[in-house]
Order: structure tokens, then C-alpha cells, then sequence
């Protein structure tokens, strides 16, 4: 028997599936087919390739570079915002005088377009003018291009990303802070313990679900936000600074070999679920819950 | 501790101004350059010339007008959109009991995680095969059904107790006029918060507009921008940073005036 309830349930469930199928359940879905196939070229039809576009993965030096890449710029950032969101909140818990300027400041970049932080940081680190070129001038070393150069364009662009999602994490812990119990401050207090083994051994404890979730996030951004890379770098010089997402778009729309960057998607897809996977084991297992 | 003596005040204070005034450098060199002439740009000299020749000619050089249009267009869409679908979603996950229940919630939940921009080469098949490729629709189409805003309406919808759409359905109110009159009102914070949310995130938008769309008549501001800050035709830094400041400006302006709803607004929906 269907109850009039399901009905309605459905009536109201089914604009958003559509659209939340159409565009993200079979697409996936399609975009794990397509990299089992060939790229139709010309009037060559896709052909049936198995696992054919990932053993070119494995010789591919690009993608090797992309993944090595991806991994050196999630090693940084990831724990740098982290541990940078957590000092920033540290800092401005508290009431004073410009405290609320100092908030702002840290936060300020959060709202800023992605787009728009890598034009103000490419001028920043323009040689000859910007601002840290001529600190280096102004010590007498030589000029020197940032964003330019294979050596440094990876971190160039993993500063940005620090830069923009530190003040984004650092409201987490704000929250996370304001629920440290006073009571245990108090009984600290009197234990004679000191600022930094309260810290060890109560706040960073309490705030582990908060880190966790931080650190999710941190996970996915550090594969997910590349446009940055667009204006600073386009990924080089040399694919310096290509990272995995930069080089799907790379491949997918202009060399256009699609069934490469249907591949190459589900690798990024594949990361991001076992983040996903593994936050709801380490949720359940390892972090402390009131 | 655990009381802050004078000492660990002024180590706190100048710790954080310290961090802080480097957190704005990048930003405050750029309204620098901005809003001095180009010969200034890499001169501090407190006497320049102050001028907003770099905003004028970054407005004429490029149909940056057009662009705003599209961003203000292609914003609004999408939070309408987003706003209707997601709480009529929401309200069934959180009120009605049906077959299926929690496997299309679980679709919902696969959606925070693979979001639809990283499906580029497939949603663009899709956008050329339903001939939108360049049209402002085909850039909010995938966003549409936000997984994300269902998830929080429906943590919202649950907290609402039960007994008042009981009485509301005594009165004679069929489901969609509780969900009008009961749900809707009690969950304008948590639209709210969503709103800004989103407007930030698709005002701030690049991948997939800039693969889906071609034409000025189509193109949001983040695209028009790094077109504009690309080409090499010796645009200067000045101009650059003007364009930049002002594409930014709309969101920057909303943040400085309402910056405790924006703050908790951020946290509200990373907080699940």
C-alpha cells in the first residue's frame, strides 16, 4: 500500500534530485565509464580500453609531477592553516582594545574571491616592485620572481591558499574555544598547572572534534582550490606548480582528450572519498566528544 | 593559568597586531597601488597623489559593468533556486516518514563531498547536449540542488517541535501551507546564513564559469577579471589592482557592515 505520505515526500524530493542527479550522481557515475574508454578523435570512434588510461597515468611524467605536486602542496598548507588558524584564535580569544580589527584582518581574505587574492599576491610577489622583491633590494639581493621561477612557484602558490584559509579555519576554533568549560580553568588555576599543559592536556583535547573537522576541510580545499594557479602560474613553469585538478581541466579542455580526464577525475574523486571515509572512522574511534 | 598576567597581555597583544598587520599586507599594498597614479606603485611616499584614474580606466578598458550584470544575475538565480528546492527537499527529509529515506539522504551527503565542479568534462557534456554551453543558466544549473543547503535546513526543520505543525494542521493548513507558515519563518536564520554563504561562494566562482561560458555577454566577474589581469598588453599593475579592488568590492563592503552575520553565517554552515 503507498501512504499518502510517500507521496508527497516524493513530490517534494523530486525537483531537487534531478537536478542533484543530472549533475552530480550521473556524471560521476558517466565520468567512471568514460575513463575505461578512449577519446573519439576525428572520425576514429571511442574504443573499449580497459584500464588502458590508467597505465598512461603511470608513465605520464605530468601527472607523476601533478600527484607529487598535489602531495607537497597539501603537506604544506594543510597543516600550516591549521596550526596558523589555531594561534590567530588563541590570540583574538579574548576581549581588548583592536581585537576586532585584528579578527578582520585575519578574516578579510575569506571573502575575497580566489581570483582576485592571486592577482593582489602575483603583484606582491611581481619582481622589481613588489613588495617583497623590494625588501629584498632594499637588503641588496638580487631580484628575484617568485612565482616564476620552478623552484618556488609551488610554495608561491601554497602561500596563497595559506593566506586565504587560515582566518576561515580560525572561526572553528573561536566556537571550539568559547566551549572550554570555565570551571576546568579554575580547577587548573589552583592545581598550579601551567598555560602550556592546560593547553596539551585540556584544550587541544576538547577541541579535537573541531581540528577534525578543520583538517576535513583542509583535505578537500587543498585538492580542490586551483584558481589561483590560473593567473599565477598556469601551472608551470615547467608544471613547477601543476596540480592534479589544474592538470584535469588541462587535459579535459585544451588538449580535449576527454576519456584522459575522465581518468584522471576519478583519481581525484577517489582521494576525496577515502577523506570522506576516513573522517567518519577516525570520527567514530579516535576524538574526544563531550 | 590561568589568568593573563601584564606580561602575557603584551606578549599576547603584539604577538596578534604583529600577525595581523602581515595577514593585511598583501591586501593594504594593493589599495596602495590602487588608488595612487602608476608611478607610485612600488614608491611609498606619504605625500602622492591620491586618484581613482586606475578605477576609471579598469571600468572603461573592459565591459566590467556587463560582468557585474552577469554576477548579479547568475548570484540571484542561484540562491532563488537553491532556497525553494532545498527547503521543500529538507522539509520532507525532516518531517515525513517514506520508503528510501535515508539511501537518498545518503546521495545527498555523497554530494558534499563530490561536488559537481570537479565534474567539469561531464557537465559539460551535458550542458552541450541540452545546447547551453555560454548562457548564464548553464553556470548555476549545477548547483541547483545543494546538497549542503539541504543538509542544513533539515537540522534546522528538526529542532522545530512537533506540536506546532499539529496545531497548524487542527487549523486546517494542508502540508505545504505548515511548511509556508510554520517552517519557513522559524528557518530564515538558517536561510539566511546559507544565503550569504552562497552568494560569497558564486560571487567568488571561477572554474566552472570560465570553461562554460565564451562571450562577454555571459561571463561573471571572476572570469571577466583574470581575462582582463592576463592580457599582456601592458595593462598597468595600477589598473590591475583598481579592477581587482572592485570586483571584490561588493562582498568587502557587505563583510565590513555586517561582518558578525557574515562570520557566524560561515560558521553556522561549515558546522554540520
Amino acid at each position: 500500500m503507498i501512504k499518502r505520505e510517500w507521496i508527497y515526500a516524493w513530490a517534494l524530493l523530486l525537483p531537487a534530485f534531478v537536478f542533484l542527479i543530472t549533475f552530480t550522481h550521473l556524471p560521476a557515475v558517466q565520468t567512471l565509464l568514460n575513463s575505461f574508454w578512449t577519446t573519439p578523435k576525428g572520425r576514429r570512434a571511442s574504443v573499449f580500453t580497459g584500464l588502458g588510461n590508467y597505465e598512461q597515468m603511470l608513465t605520464d611524467p605530468i601527472f607523476i609531477k601533478a600527484m607529487v605536486n598535489s602531495a607537497i602542496y597539501a603537506a604544506i598548507t594543510i597543516p600550516a592553516s591549521i596550526v596558523l588558524a589555531l594561534v590567530m584564535a588563541l590570540l583574538v580569544h579574548r576581549s581588548f582594545r583592536g581585537v576586532g580589527l585584528m579578527r578582520m584582518s585575519f578574516f578579510t581574505p575569506t571573502v575575497l574571491p580566489l581570483i582576485a587574492v592571486a592577482n593582489i599576491w602575483l603583484f606582491f610577489y611581481a619582481p622589481g616592485f613588489g613588495l617583497i622583491d623590494q625588501i629584498r633590494l632594499f637588503f641588496g639581493l638580487p631580484s628575484a620572481n617568485y612565482a616564476g621561477q620552478p623552484d618556488t612557484a609551488l610554495y608561491s602558490v601554497a602561500i596563497v591558499a595559506i593566506w586565504k584559509e587560515a582566518g576561515f579555519f580560525m572561526i572553528f576554533f573561536l566556537a571550539a574555544l568559547q566551549t572550554v568549560p570555565q570551571t576546568l580553568r579554575e580547577a587548573a588555576a589552583i592545581e598550579g598547572c601551567s598555560r602550556w599543559t592546560f593547553f596539551r592536556r585540556v584544550t587541544l583535547p576538547l577541541i579535537m572534534p573541531t581540528t577534525l573537522f578543520v583538517s576535513v576541510n583542509a583535505v578537500i580545499n587543498a585538492f580542490r582550490l586551483v584558481d589561483h594557479v590560473f593567473v599565477m602560474t598556469k601551472g608551470g613553469p615547467d608544471n613547477a606548480s601543476m596540480l592534479l585538478l589544474y592538470y584535469i581541466y588541462e587535459t579535459g579542455f585544451r588538449f580535449w582528450d576527454t576519456a584522459y580526464a575522465a581518468a584522471l577525475t576519478v583519481v581525484l574523486i577517489a582521494i576525496l572519498g577515502v577523506v570522506g571515509i576516513g573522517q567518519f572512522f577516525i570520527a567514530d574511534k579516535r576524538v574526544h566528544y563531550k | 593559568m590561568i589568568h593573563d598576567t601584564p606580561l602575557d597581555r603584551i606578549l599576547i597583544r603584539s604577538a596578534g597586531t604583529l600577525l595581523a598587520l602581515l595577514w593585511i599586507v598583501p591586501l593594504a599594498y594593493a589599495v596602495w597601488a590602487a588608488i595612487h597614479p602608476p608611478a607610485f606603485e612600488a614608491r611609498f611616499d606619504l605625500t602622492a597623489p591620491l586618484t581613482l584614474a586606475n578605477f576609471t580606466s579598469a571600468w572603461d578598458q573592459a565591459p566590467f559593468a556587463r560582468y557585474f550584470l552577469n554576477t548579479i544575475l547568475l548570484v540571484a538565480i542561484i540562491l532563488g533556486t537553491q532556497l525553494v528546492l532545498c527547503t521543500l527537499a529538507a522539509f520532507a527529509f525532516a518531517r515525513l516518514e517514506f520508503p528510501g529515506k535515508s539511501l537518498l539522504f545518503a546521495l545527498i551527503l555523497m554530494q558534499m563531498l563530490v561536488m559537481p565542479d570537479i565534474l567539469l568534462v561531464e557537465n559539460y557534456r551535458t550542458m552541450r547536449s541540452l545546447g547551453l554551453v555560454d548562457t548564464i543558466l548553464a553556470i548555476g544549473l549545477p548547483y541547483f540542488a545543494s546538497g549542503f543547503a539541504i543538509f542544513l535546513l533539515r537540522q534546522t526543520f528538526m529542532t522545530i517541535p512537533k506540536e506546532l505543525d499539529e496545531a497548524a494542521r487542527i487549523e486546517g493548513c494542508s502540508l505545504l501551507g505548515v511548511l509556508w507558515r510554520v517552517y519557513v519563518p522559524l528557518g530564515k536564520p538558517a536561510m539566511l546564513a546559507f544565503g550569504l554563504v552562497s552568494v560569497s561562494h558564486h560571487w567568488n566562482n571561477f572554474l566552472w564559469p570560465l570553461i562554460i561560458t565564451n562571450s562577454v555577454e555571459t561571463r561573471p566577474l571572476t572570469v571577466g577579471l583574470s581575462i582582463f589581469a592576463t592580457t599582456d598588453s601592458g595593462t598597468s599593475w595600477a589598473v590591475i589592482n583598481a579592477a581587482t579592488l572592485m570586483t571584490s568590492a561588493p562582498l568587502l563592503l557587505g563583510f565590513f557592515l555586517f561582518q558578525r552575520q557574515f562570520v557566524q553565517s560561515f560558521m553556522r554552515a561549515g558546522i554540520k
